[in-house]
């Protein structure tokens, strides 16, 4: 009983660092080949239905490819993708900026929580696009009522989620961080907040989506700029096809920036157990 | 070697090479509840500053709870813990826990950085907390892996990271809730020998919470049994002198197991009757099982 070895069994085969769904090329190559193919027989679809009614009804993809090379010969398509863009951008950024520690202070102060839950469970159900004609009025048509709205849906998902992330720390981890003489504040920014990194993540791509939906909303009601602002005059110019791009183009976009999104934490947050 | 409950001395002439040495640590009739629920009645132990002592019981039987109460994340609801003899009122860097799961782990951090965390919630400059993290890992056989996160190391690697990591405040207790209970049982057994060779090094105050009676005797300066739960008490005190490094299968480590298993399985007995289970069991046969109840 008495054996004296100093060091473990040692694990001849360590556990890979993280279980990552790491492809071979060859599966790769025929996942983008599904996709293109997909994609391209969507588009045949589209081109033969489309035969069957007039222009105004439904464009064809030609049409419609030419339209878009109208809009980006005059700069409008451009004009509006940034113009949308950064209406998102700003108005996300500050409501993961403000819903983080939001959600932080509510999943540690119960007081706080129970203070604001009856409000967050109330606005939970009024969608921004009922607050277009409120932010309007109180913010004016410019820029600011639309990244106010931007705000709005951003704030509640990231805050929301971050709580979330908050209740499921493991006890554990909150009881080692104690015993290993962290103050209550330094556990929050040390423990708590690190361990809801995933959570955080997923609401910031929550928002994302549910910003693009947002943003059209408001642009259709009250913009000179910005894809949903194209969308809605493109009918008085009897443009369907205009329509189409503006689709098309929100669609690219926000498969744009979720990529972007997506690749940016997993790299960075690898170690924070972030990996979709 | 008859159970007795009375303290005995404090284990004499071991120096202590790193870290501040051991404290003494005393519960005094400790009552301890959940709300309704009486988990712990009137313990009363003395723990001699360095020693070794061992809470030996069944599943359930709310020796983690004595533990969690030493390391102040639970308030008795009558009687007083102390350490070093002041009263213990919360957690301590004086006071490390070693927990069972390695996900006590913080799986952000490598293990170097895991080392650290305690050094740098105490805001110890950089250049001397890399001193500290060299010597400990060193110190628990983890210099190679430090750069590697808990996620990549084997069960038992993470538990000598979690050792490294609470010897790196240098607390003078260090308390052990079923540290090796999640390991297989060679590396248990390798676990066993590398803490008995630590706890000489750092000279602190083990308290080390088990269901596995053979690493009691490995281990321990005293073992102490408790009664089964709801309220549970400390039940007998085995002193356990036997010369170090220890062999299971000398006589007298066999006496004292039989004993202990007696001891115990009298426990288990009692709780299978209060499920209504007819157990069939004299204690003889419960009280080995390594995971009773788990």
């Amino acid at each position: 009983m008495t054996v004296d070895v100093r060091t473990d069994p040692a694990p001849a085969s360590v556990a890979p660092r993280r279980p990552t769904r790491r492809r071979s090329a060859k599966p790769r190559l025929t996942r983008i080949g599904l996709s293109v193919l997909s994609v391209a027989l969507g588009i045949l679809v589209w081109d033969l239905v489309s035969r069957n009614y007039t222009a105004f009804f439904l464009p064809s993809p030609m049409l419609t490819w030419q339209g878009a090379v109208d809009l980006i010969r005059d700069g409008t398509l451009w004009d509006s993708i940034t113009a949308s863009s950064t209406r998102i951008l700003t108005g996300w950024a500050l409501g993961v900026v403000i819903g983080v520690p939001v959600g932080l202070l509510m999943g540690c102060i119960p007081w706080l929580r129970l203070m604001l839950d009856p409000y967050i469970q109330f606005f939970r159900f009024v969608p921004p696009i009922a607050f277009v004609t409120l932010a309007i009025i109180w913010l004016g048509p410019g820029e600011a009522s639309k990244v106010a709205l931007i705000f709005y849906t951003t704030v509640f998902i990231v805050a929301l989620n971050t709580l979330a992330g908050v209740l499921a720390v493991d006890d554990l981890r909150l009881r080692a961080a104690r015993a290993l003489g962290a103050s209550p504040l330094r556990t929050l920014v040390s423990v708590v907040l690190p361990s809801t990194v995933p959570h955080v993540v997923t609401g910031a791509r929550l928002a994302m989506g549910n910003s693009f939906l947002t943003i059209v909303s408001a642009e259709i009601v009250a913009a000179q700029s910005g894809l949903g602002s194209l969308i809605w005059t493109a009918r008085n110019y009897a443009k369907t096809e205009w329509v189409f791009v503006g689709i098309l183009a929100l669609g690219l976009l926000g498969y744009l920036f979720d990529w972007i999104l997506r690749t940016v934490t997993r790299t960075t947050l690898r170690r924070y157990g972030v990996t979709f | 070697m008859t159970p007795h409950g009375t303290r005995t001395a404090a284990p004499t002439g071991r120096s202590s090479s790193t870290g501040r040495g051991g404290a003494p640590v005393s519960l005094r009739e400790v009552d301890i509840r959940f709300g309704d629920f009486d988990a712990v009645r009137g313990a009363t132990l003395d723990i001699a500053a360095g020693e070794f002592v061992c809470l030996l019981g069944p599943s359930g039987c709310g020796k983690s709870t004595l533990l969690n109460a030493v390391a102040g994340f639970v308030t008795p609801a009558g009687g007083e813990v102390t350490c070093g003899n002041a009263p213990v009122t919360g957690p301590d860097v004086s006071r490390g826990v070693v927990f069972q799961s390695a996900e006590a782990l913080f799986p952000w951090l490598t293990v170097r950085q895991n080392v650290s965390f305690g050094p740098r919630m105490r805001r110890m400059p950089k250049a001397q907390r890399a001193a500290v993290e060299d010597r400990y890992l060193a110190m628990v056989g983890l210099s190679h892996s430090a750069d590697k996160f808990p996620s990549q190391l084997s069960g038992g690697m993470r538990q000598r990271a979690q050792l490294a990591r609470v010897l790196a405040n240098e607390p003078s207790v260090v308390l052990m809730d079923e540290p090796f209970g999640a390991l297989d049982a060679q590396t248990r057994l390798v676990m066993q020998v590398e803490l008995d060779r630590i706890w000489r090094d750092t000279g602190a105050t083990i308290l080390f919470v088990t269901h596995d009676i053979g690493e009691a005797i490995l281990l321990s300066d005293r073992i102490v049994t408790m009664t089964a739960g709801p309220a549970a008490a400390i039940k007998n005190v085995y002193p356990c002198d036997l010369p170090r490094p220890r062999d299971l299968t000398d006589p007298a480590s066999a006496a004292l197991f039989r004993q202990l298993r007696e001891d115990i399985g009298e426990e288990v007995a009692r709780t299978l009757r209060a499920q209504g289970l007819d157990d069939g069991h004299d204690g003889r046969s419960t009280g080995d099982q390594k995971g009773a109840g788990r």
